[in-house]
């Protein structure tokens, strides 16, 4: 398992605001025999165990229908799990009340294939909303919805709405907006899913701009390019079940 | 809640409003229909009331004393009554006084009949007001077995029908208004279900930045009480106005006066405040209502 990232210690990360002391050492996401079963009767996982560290970056592989997206789902509390314990950013998922998803959904970030952006707002709208929604000042607002922007290399495109927009500049709003409180943890269900490869690197190098300023990043991909090239620990799921968890792994699939 | 968010939520309201014109339109539609319907019946309904109430004020059971009682019998017959519950008031009226009152009554024709010059055909009797009108058959029957009674009278079939119809008339205009007021809740919400389905993305990705659930419909909330408001206008300005239309006609050819309106003021302004009322519950209610099945959380 990687040393060099794995174990970050909360003074290295200059972006968390966090109330946890400097030189704790923590563990972002912690599942043990964790299962999903649909109301449906589909068992979307079947016993998931794994430890997660605050600073990784994970990419999350295996073919369609494996249960990358239900994973995923249970760590920001989209859906819950019919059975195990789940711990994600020092929240216990299990026995948690419905009322306490939105103070779990302010410590994690979400990036979607589809970009989830709003037509009628614009850039900086769709930014700024986040950072409305947990009531910050205006004055806070405007700062920081222009430092993600920037940080993201869309400032001078606030003004327009996510029509006038590439796929990647699209994609790269909703990362901005994804990072503008701070997250621990960013999470990204195929994020290049609907990007081509150039546009999909653009996205990958604002990821580990992000992950190297200390935010956890879980990525599910189908990309063997991305995972192949740019090495980093790959959990692999089958059925279910981690098949595979490996530090600098491969894409290990033929995609 | 801060006030900075407070007045987010209320911005937010009326931007929505605003943005969903159409929807908004069509919800004030409902809601306005609903309360012209609603205002139309309440008016109504509490003026078959006042009537009712002012025809049950004018019933009186009338005692005819035996025309062979004597003076100190008569006075007994008055004195039983008035031991009775719920007695008002008891008047006596000679013979001489009702066959004037019965003349007055036919006008000029009286003469006709030349009662004058008869030898009075009519009893002594006693005018008798109760406290609550409802109990007249009950009480008329009780005093008809007093000894001389000769006979009581109070319009029988008229005053059961009268408490008949108004009781009638008050439960189903009650039934009625909360009909109305259930279908308008129902047309608001189904409208305005239709304008956040159109948002539920908004609501969805609120949701995934993690706002609670209260920052989510407070919104919601200012645009119902919005729509319920602007909905309530229309159908206040056919109160106010129809019912000083109503009473300017009615006064002018009114010959009974047993049918009187209630006065205009403050009558048309208490009733305006409760159609406002009735209209702010409902978008409140429709509109709180149809954001809850897009709250996933
Ligand atoms: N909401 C749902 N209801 C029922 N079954 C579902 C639901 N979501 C996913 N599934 C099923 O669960 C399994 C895993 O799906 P998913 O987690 O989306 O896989 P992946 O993201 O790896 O493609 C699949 O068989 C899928 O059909
Ligand atoms: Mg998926």
């Amino acid at each position: 398992m990687s040393k060099d990232v794995k174990k970050t210690r909360i003074f290295d990360v200059p972006l968390l605001k966090t109330n946890l002391d400097k030189g704790d050492w923590i563990t972002m996401i912690k599942m043990k025999d964790v299962k999903k079963t649909y109301p449906n009767g589909v068992q979307a996982l079947n016993g998931i165990t794994i430890d997660i560290d605050l600073g990784e970056f994970v990419y999350l592989v295996g073919q369609s229908g494996a249960g990358k997206s239900t994973f995923i789902k249970i760590i920001f509390g989209d859906e819950k799990a019919s059975a195990g314990d789940v711990k994600v950013a020092g929240h216990d998922l299990v026995n948690m009340k419905r009322k306490e998803i939105p103070m779990l959904r302010r410590d994690i970030g979400v990036v979607f294939q589809d970009f989830k952006l709003l037509p009628t707002m614009t850039v900086y709208e769709n930014v700024a909303f986040a950072l409305e929604v947990v009531e910050e000042t205006p004055k806070n607002i405007r700062k920081r919805v222009m430092e993600v922007l920037d940080q993201v290399g869309l400032k001078n495109k606030a003004r327009f709405i996510p029509d006038e927009l590439s796929g990647g500049e699209q994609q790269r709003v909703a990362i901005a907006r994804a990072i503008a409180n701070y997250p621990k943890l960013l999470i990204a269900d195929e994020p290049t899913g609907n990007l081509d490869p150039d546009t999909s690197w653009e996205i990958m190098k604002i990821l580990e701009e992000i992950n190297a300023a200390g935010t956890t990043i879980i990525m599910a991909t189908h990309s063997k390019e991305i995972v192949n090239t740019i090495k980093r620990r790959v959990i692999a799921i089958d059925g279910g079940i981690i098949v595979r968890d490996q530090h600098r792994g491969d894409y290990g699939y033929e995609s | 809640m801060r006030a900075r968010t407070f007045k987010r939520h209320i911005r937010e309201g009326f931007k929505n409003t605003w943005r969903n014109s159409w929807m908004t339109l069509a919800s004030i539609g409902a809601v306005t229909t609903t309360l012209i319907l609603v205002g139309a019946f309440l008016v109504l309904l509490l003026n078959i009331n006042h009537i009712a109430e002012n025809l049950e004020e004018d019933v009186e059971i009338k005692v005819l004393v035996d025309l062979t009682a004597n003076e100190e019998e008569t006075i007994a017959v008055g004195e039983a009554i008035e031991r009775l519950d719920n007695i008002q008031s008891v008047t006596f009226s000679t013979k001489e006084e009702e066959l004037e009152r019965l003349m007055s009554g036919l006008g000029d024709e009286g003469d006709v009949f030349g009662l004058i010059d008869q030898e009075n055909p009519l009893n002594d009797a006693y005018v008798v007001k109760l406290v609550d009108p409802t109990e007249t058959v009950n009480v008329a029957e009780e005093i008809a077995t007093f000894d001389h009674v000769e006979d009581v009278n109070f319009g029988e079939d008229f005053v059961q029908n009268l408490f008949d119809f108004n009781a009638y008339a008050r439960n189903i205009g009650l039934v009625l208004i909360v009909a109305l007021v259930f279908t308008a809740i129902f047309l608001i919400s189904n409208t305005i279900k239709i304008t956040i389905f159109a948002r539920r993305k908004e609501i969805e990705i609120m949701q995934l930045v993690g706002a609670t659930k209260w920052f989510i419909r407070w919104p919601f909330f200012v645009e119902g009480l919005l729509l319920g408001f602007l909905g309530s206008l229309v159908p206040i300005g056919f109160i106010v106005g129809g019912y000083y239309y109503l009473e300017q006609n009615i006064v002018a050819v009114n010959q009974f006066d047993f049918v009187t309106l209630i006065p205009f003021a403050p009558f048309v302004w208490q009733v305006s405040g409760i159609v406002v009322m009735i209209g702010v519950v409902i978008g409140v209610w429709g509109s709180v209502m149809s954001v809850r099945k897009f709250l996933k959380i």
